[in-house]
């Protein structure tokens, strides 16, 4: 306890926690990533896989509980820091001067963390929890069901980034997360001093942050693009009109 | 050639300071940014008014005491280069230039454009020696340090300590400073001793005198007009989770036997 409490109480210590806690945020990018892609593989992929997640709580729980103890660290350690920080230059410079040399990620990272943080409620408001209020189809997404009767994902990400907003604000805030990610790892390769050169590339872990963060913002967005632009059209309308064809039968009395 | 000056003016750390604006009229471009200063003193004190205090010492760039703001920016926009040896060259004539003071709450101003670095000078007594045992020198070929040890040592060593790293930063941090004295004992034999010990008390020195943060925006590494690395702030972010960690093992070792 002694030993935390000291890590907590230094500057260096609370960047540790800082880039530790992304770190780890880091891979659940990646594995959400790996997750979604399998769209591209078919219906039968992404809900299979969705149903495997689902049913293995030994392995959902802890890594909710996981995510959620990283995230409140992250942001904690984020507010302490910055609260620090203004405390640190009581009065500014003439005119108010942007950070010399500064990168514009480097710059934004706060504000670029709060809209991400405002966008990762909302996603989960509207694919995790489906809310429908939310998700401008009209459309429960926690009842579709595909023909094997297991929650239709598939169809949920199809219907989801069918409305343009929703698209778009997806696409801006993955764009803002890899901003925030081109700064935020190299920072945390730097806050815990991981700077080396390797196989001639002078400073390594930042060529990895900024080519990881373009590469992160390309299959994330391709999702959502590719629904924009007509991929998976036919099995969406099918799926409205059989929708629309069971509500007037009377089997969704929930409208 | 003519510049518009406007100058921090500031009784001391209790009083409120402004901008005041004066000119320097048929100034050399080849004066440097110091004597221009001079010479604007000189014109204050024969009309009777109180000149402008500023630190300066060697002129010639390896002392680290002067500290202006130059138009928002520490030693001025000349990379590599104190203010001392900014010349008058580098601005537009009838240029208006901004003088300030090194601005951090770890730094109050004294007065005008000079402030108090003895934070730093704390943060040197915590860890920034070695100890040299009495006696006769030992045998300096007894002691080999590599050639790319030595390069980094005498890299971190070139810090002059003027503070310009903490003036740049948005979080008014010293991480640079601490970071290059930390680096360059650290890395050397002679060093080695206090490693641990070194680290992690510069470093809650720094803590403690109110510096910010360090969040990599680079800020210190393009000012600093010795070009100092940011790869050593790496280093000490290292060398401090290592002795965190060794020092924590080292207690619960010495309880074990106790």
């Amino acid at each position: 306890m002694n030993f935390l409490m000291k890590i907590w109480n230094s500057s260096l210590g609370k960047k540790y926690i800082m880039g530790i806690s992304g770190f780890l945020l880091v891979f659940f990018i990646v594995a959400h990533m790996m997750g979604n892609f399998q769209v591209f593989l078919g219906p039968y992929w992404i809900n299979t896989y969705g149903q495997f997640l689902h049913d293995r709580h030994e392995i959902l729980w802890p890594a909710r509980i996981v995510l959620l103890t990283m995230i409140v660290l992250h942001i904690w350690s984020a507010f302490k820091l910055r609260a620090e920080n203004r405390a640190a230059r009581p009065v500014g410079y003439a005119g108010d001067p942007a950070s010399f040399a500064a990168s514009y990620a480097s710059r934004t990272i706060m504000m670029s963390g709060i809209i991400i943080a405002a966008f990762v409620i909302f996603h989960l408001l509207h694919y995790a929890l489906g809310v429908r209020a939310v998700n401008l189809t009209g459309i429960d997404f926690s009842a579709l069901r595909d023909s094997a009767g297991r929650p239709d994902i598939y169809l949920m990400l199809l219907l989801g980034f069918s409305k343009w907003p929703v698209a778009v604000f997806y696409i801006i805030a993955v764009g803002l997360l890899c901003l925030h990610l081109s700064h935020g790892m190299r920072a945390m390769f730097q806050s815990v001093g991981w700077k080396w050169t390797f196989g001639g590339v002078s400073h390594l872990p930042d060529q990895i942050a900024r080519w990881f963060a373009v590469v992160i913002f390309i299959i994330y967005t391709s999702v959502p693009v590719a629904v924009m632009c007509g991929f998976g059209k036919a099995y969406r309308e099918a799926a409205v009109q059989h929708l629309a064809a069971s509500a007037v039968s009377g089997k969704e009395v929930d409208r | 050639m003519n510049l518009t000056l406007k100058i921090w003016r500031q009784k001391n750390a209790a009083s409120p300071g402004c901008f005041e604006t004066h000119e320097a009229r048929d100034v050399s471009p080849d004066m440097s940014f110091l004597e221009m200063l001079d010479v604007v003193n000189e014109r204050l004190i024969a009309g009777g008014q109180e000149p402008f205090v500023f630190d300066s010492d060697c002129r010639e760039g390896i002392c680290g005491t002067c500290s202006l703001v130059i138009n928002g920016i520490p030693h001025g926009s000349r990379k590599g280069t104190t203010v001392c040896q900014l010349h008058l060259r580098y601005f537009k004539d009838g240029q208006t230039v901004t003088i300030e003071p090194w601005r951090a709450r770890a730094f109050p101003i004294v007065k005008d454009l000079i402030v108090d670095r003895a934070a730093f000078d704390r943060i040197m007594q915590a860890g920034g020696f070695v100890s040299v045992n009495t006696g006769n020198a030992p045998e300096a070929n007894a002691l080999p340090v590599s050639k790319e040890i030595a390069d980094l040592a005498m890299d971190a060593a070139a810090c002059i300590g003027c503070g310009a790293c903490v003036a740049v930063c948005k979080n008014a941090s010293a991480m640079l400073f601490v970071a290059a004295k930390v680096s360059h004992l650290n890395y050397l034999p002679q060093g080695k001793a206090e490693k641990d010990r070194r680290v992690k008390n510069m470093v809650s020195q720094m803590d403690k005198e109110g510096f910010g943060n360090c969040t990599v925006t680079g800020s210190c590494e393009a000012v600093c007009p010795k070009e100092i690395s940011l790869d050593f702030i790496a280093k000490m972010n290292r060398d401090y989770a290592v002795a965190l960690v060794k020092g924590e093992l080292k207690k619960s070792a010495a309880g074990g036997v106790g």
